[in-house]
C-alpha cells in the first residue's frame, strides 16, 4: 500500500471509458495546485488513458496501485 | 387503495413513459386502482434535436416545442409545477406552487442542464446549440460568418447527444463549401480525451473523415478559460486557440434536487444499469440523461428505457416480480454533411459500427425528427 495521502478520492469504478478519465479531469479542474487526487477505476482503458493525459497536461502521476478488482491512480495537480 | 406513480420531467423519457403506462395500466387506471401523475415545470415539451439545424437556418425553435397536454394521454394527471425536493424516506415531493405530493413509485426524468459558468469567460465568449436561446444567437453569428477561425470545443462530458459535435463540424464544412466560403473558413474541433469521440469505434470512423474534410483536430483539450476580448480559448493542457467564432458544448449537470435527495452526484441518479432502479432509495427509478448508466444521453435511450420502466412498474402494480431489463440499446443518426448521414445502433455488449453515409439516411433522420411527436405520444 502506498503512503500517499490523497486530498480527494474519485471512485469511478463501474464507469465505462472515458468516464473515469473525465471524472479525474473534473476533479483536477476544481483542485488547487499541489493537490493529490486518487482515481479508482476498473476500466482497463484507464491504464493507458490516465498516464497519457497526466503527461499531456503536465500533472504528475505519482503512483499506480493495483488491487484485485480495480486500479488506484494518484495524480498531483501541477 | 390507489397506488400513485409520479414521473418528474416531461421530456422524451417522461412523456413516453406516461403514455406507456396509460396504455399498459388502462384497466387499473379506469378502476381507480392506480394514478399516474406527470409533473413538468412548464406546459411544453422541448425536442432538443431540432436545435442542431437552427444555426444553419434550416429549422425554427418552435419546431421543437409541443404542448404536453396535447402529447400526453388524458388518463394521466398532468401537473405544471416545479418539484423543489424529493424525500425518499417519506415518499413525498415538495412542489413550488402546489401542496406536497406523496408517491408509491417515483420516476426521475429531469434531464440535463447547462452550466457554462463553470468555465470563466465561456458565457460571454462562446455560443452553443444546446439551448433554444443559444441556437438562435448562434444562427445570427453563423449566417453572417464568411471568413475566419471557427472553433468547436467539446467541454462538458457527459453531454446530450454525443454525436452532435461531430455533426456540427461536418455540417459546417459542407455548408461553407456549398456556399463557396470554405477556403476562407478554418474549422477546428477539440475533444477532452485522446480521441475525437468518447466511443472508440465512432472515433475511428470519424477521424479519417475529418482529415479528408480539412477539419483540424485538437485532442486532450479541456477548456480552462475563454478570453472573449482576445478571442482565445485555453486548455488545462496548456494549448491556446484563437477563434473568430467559438461554438462549445458547455458543461452539463443534472438538477440540484437529485444530489440534495442523496440519489447521486452532479444531478445524475446512481442506478442499476439494467433495472434502472435507484441504488439509494426504494421504489425510485431514473430515466434518460438522469440515469447514470454510462450510455449516451440521447432521446433513443430515454425512449427504450421508458418501455423497460413501464413494464417494471406495471409488474409491481400487479404484484408480479418485474423482469424487464434495459440492455443499453441506443440508436443514433449522425449527419455527415448537409445532405448525408450515417447511422449507429449499439448496446452494452455490441459496439457501434457506423453505416456508410448516404442521402437516404439523412432523409431518414429528418423524417424521424418530424415523426418524433408520435414517439412522444407513445405511438411509434
Amino acid at each position: 500500500m502506498t503512503a500517499i495521502e490523497p486530498d480527494e478520492t474519485v471512485d469511478a469504478r463501474g464507469a465505462a471509458c472515458p468516464g473515469p478519465l473525465m471524472d479525474l479531469i473534473g476533479a483536477i479542474r476544481s483542485a488547487d495546485s499541489g493537490a493529490v487526487i486518487r482515481l479508482l477505476s476498473d476500466s482497463e482503458q484507464s491504464l493507458t488513458d490516465v498516464p497519457e493525459w497526466a503527461e499531456e497536461a503536465g500533472n504528475e502521476l505519482l503512483e499506480i496501485e493495483e488491487h484485485d478488482d480495480h486500479t488506484a491512480f494518484y495524480v498531483e495537480k501541477a | 387503495m390507489t397506488e400513485r406513480i409520479v414521473i418528474v420531467g416531461g421530456g422524451t423519457g417522461g412523456s413516453v413513459l406516461a403514455n406507456d403506462l396509460a396504455d399498459r395500466l388502462e384497466p387499473e387506471l379506469d378502476a381507480g386502482d392506480v394514478e399516474v401523475t406527470l409533473v413538468n415545470d412548464g406546459p411544453e415539451q422541448v425536442y432538443k434535436p431540432v436545435w442542431l439545424y437552427v444555426p444553419f437556418g434550416q429549422r425554427e425553435p418552435a419546431d421543437g416545442r409541443r404542448r404536453l397536454d396535447e402529447l400526453v394521454d388524458g388518463a394521466v394527471d398532468l401537473r405544471i409545477d416545479r418539484v423543489t425536493d424529493i424525500d425518499t424516506e417519506a415518499k413525498r415531493l415538495g412542489l413550488a406552487d402546489g401542496p406536497s405530493m406523496s408517491y408509491d413509485y417515483l420516476v426521475v426524468a429531469t434531464g440535463s442542464t447547462l452550466e457554462p459558468e463553470q468555465i470563466p469567460g465561456l458565457a460571454e465568449g462562446g455560443h452553443d446549440y444546446y439551448s433554444e436561446s443559444g441556437a438562435t444567437e448562434l444562427r445570427e453569428e453563423l449566417l453572417s460568418f464568411t471568413e475566419g477561425e471557427l472553433v468547436l470545443s467539446v467541454i462538458g462530458t457527459p453531454h446530450m447527444c454525443p454525436a452532435a459535435p461531430l455533426e456540427f463540424v461536418f455540417m459546417a464544412d459542407d455548408w461553407f463549401r456549398q456556399r463557396g466560403l470554405r477556403e476562407d473558413v478554418d474549422i477546428t474541433y477539440t475533444y477532452p480525451i485522446q480521441r475525437v469521440h468518447g466511443n472508440p469505434h465512432i472515433a475511428e470512423w470519424a477521424k479519417p473523415i475529418m482529415a479528408e474534410r480539412d477539419i483540424n483536430v485538437e485532442t486532450f483539450f479541456n477548456a480552462e478559460s475563454v478570453d472573449p476580448e482576445a478571442g482565445a480559448i485555453t486548455s488545462m493542457e496548456g494549448t491556446e486557440l484563437d477563434y473568430d467564432l467559438l461554438v462549445t458544448i458547455p458543461p452539463h449537470a443534472g438538477v440540484d434536487l437529485i444530489e440534495e435527495a442523496g440519489l447521486g452526484d452532479d444531478g445524475w441518479v446512481d442506478v442499476d444499469k439494467h433495472t434502472l432502479e435507484a441504488e439509494a432509495a426504494e421504489n425510485v427509478y431514473a430515466l434518460g440523461d438522469t440515469a447514470d448508466t454510462g450510455v449516451p444521453n440521447a432521446g433513443s435511450v430515454a425512449h427504450y428505457q421508458a418501455g423497460v420502466v413501464g413494464q417494471r412498474l406495471a409488474s409491481e402494480i400487479r404484484g408480479r416480480p418485474p423482469t424487464a431489463t434495459y440492455d443499453g440499446k441506443t440508436l443514433c443518426f449522425i449527419e455527415t454533411g448537409m445532405d448525408a448521414a450515417s447511422f449507429v445502433e449499439f448496446d452494452y455488449e455490441t459496439p457501434p459500427s457506423p453505416a456508410p453515409p448516404s442521402e437516404k439516411l439523412h432523409w431518414s433522420k429528418l423524417a424521424y425528427n418530424e415523426s418524433y411527436w408520435l414517439t412522444a405520444r407513445g405511438l411509434l
